[in-house]
């Protein structure tokens, strides 16, 4: 079965610069799928993992991250619908003024939070259910082009049963007025971006404690 | 049938999560030992500096660790490395995969798969690696017949050089003359 690429973006898309010089120019070569493309490094990595899916507490300092709490939650599927157990969501994100704890990240003057790490996991459940908490990210300027802005995200990656649902991607929320302008988000074909749009959901907002989003993930294999 | 998440570049921070996961050996892991180096290039051929290269390969005897079972696997066939940020090199302390059967019943070359991603990259790449050193079971494999002959070496790791063990050099490039062949699948 081949894939279909049109749910996903191009490997070159000239407003996002990077990708210029970083995409192929030949035609990826169709084969058939032997063992190896059948299965996947999903399971044996999930059932050696545990969950860390409280991203407002993990950085062990005793005391919780500053920013606007959420709970992000929804489903782990396949593309017949059916759910994934067991499937482990890594993630990473900026805190809630926009910076990440990472070394590359010099550029931006906004603080960071001694309590906020910005990375966790989490797993499915039987039901193919995700949930974490953690700190809404900030937008944060980039170097792309004059006044370019990431609009807020947060980073997750899935190995899932096969080699070829290997996903990466990232969750945005619904309304950011950032998004209109944002080539990374505007590279995917219009009918599939708002599947990387979280919606917010009252019923998943805990009274007095965190508002809830609700976002499914649904992997290709 | 539903739509597929679509993919997002895994961008310039994913080293916050997705750290080095590169030496797949250990005491009780059977098979020949080996290492895997390499750098990803650009279509300037100046190396990625922030790549994420992913493997997926069968232990010695060329069976996949898969969930039956697997809490106790040794060898999880799985590994992941970030390309060093001053020298662009990623690399593997792996052992040398087994040879798995292909749909027709025949037995692939020793091969390893290759996913890699990066900054400026919206989607990942996927390949194979295969070893120069098995000229006559990659001559006879499945896949690698699929591809054009002049574009195989692409797909081949060759020996750098011998220390305790032998040490494969495969790099990736994305772009340009000698662009490593990719598959869809
Ligand atoms: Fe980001």
């Amino acid at each position: 079965m081949t894939t279909d690429l049109s749910d996903h973006p191009p490997f070159r898309y000239p407003d996002y610069r990077s990708t210029i010089k970083r995409s192929p120019d030949m035609k990826m070569i169709e084969i058939i799928r032997t063992l190896t493309e059948e299965t996947g490094p999903g399971p044996i990595v999930a059932d050696l993992s545990s969950e860390d899916a409280d991203l407002t507490t993990n950085a062990g300092t005793g005391a919780a991250a500053i920013g606007e709490r959420i709970i992000v939650t929804g489903k782990v599927l396949d593309t017949y619908g059916g759910p994934l157990p067991k499937t482990l969501i890594e993630i990473w994100q900026a805190n809630a003024s926009g910076r990440y704890t990472h070394w590359r990240e010099t550029e931006f003057p906004a603080p960071l939070d001694p309590n906020f790490l910005g990375a966790g996991q989490c797993l499915t459940d039987d039901e193919g259910i995700y949930r974490f908490t953690t700190i809404k990210p900030g937008p944060y300027p980039w170097g792309n082009h004059a006044n370019a802005w990431r609009p807020s995200h947060i980073h997750l990656s899935l190995l899932g049963p096969r080699v070829r649902s290997r996903l990466v991607t990232q969750m945005y929320f619904e309304g950011d007025p950032l998004l209109a302008l944002d080539p990374i988000f505007n590279a995917v074909p219009e009918h599939s971006r708002s599947r990387m749009v979280a919606r917010y959901d009252h019923q998943v907002t805990v009274p007095n404690w965190a508002l809830g989003w609700r976002w499914d993930i649904v992997l290709e294999g | 049938m539903i739509g597929p998440t679509p993919s997002q570049t895994v961008g310039p921070y994913f080293t916050m999560k997705l750290s080095n996961n590169n030496v797949l050996i250990g005491p009780a892991v059977e098979g020949e030992p080996i290492r895997i180096e390499g750098r990803v290039f650009d279509g300037d051929g100046a190396f990625v500096e922030d790549a994420l290269v992913e493997i997926w390969q069968a232990d010695a005897a060329g069976e996949y660790a898969v969930s039956a079972g697997a809490g106790t696997a040794k060898f999880t066939g799985f590994g992941r490395a970030e390309s060093d940020p001053t020298t662009g090199t990623y690399w593997f302390e792996t052992i040398k995969p087994g040879r798995v059967p292909d749909p027709e019943g025949e037995l692939q070359a020793p091969h390893v798969s290759v996913i890699v991603q990066a900054r400026g990259m919206l989607r990942p790449v996927f390949t194979r690696l295969y070893f120069s050193d098995e000229m006559e079971a990659n001559d006879a494999d499945l896949i690698l017949r699929m591809v054009p002959p002049e574009r195989r070496s692409t797909l081949l790791a060759s020996v750098a050089r011998v220390e305790d063990r032998k040490v494969y050099q495969f790099d990736v490039r994305l772009q340009g003359d000698e662009e490593t062949v990719f598959f869809d699948f």
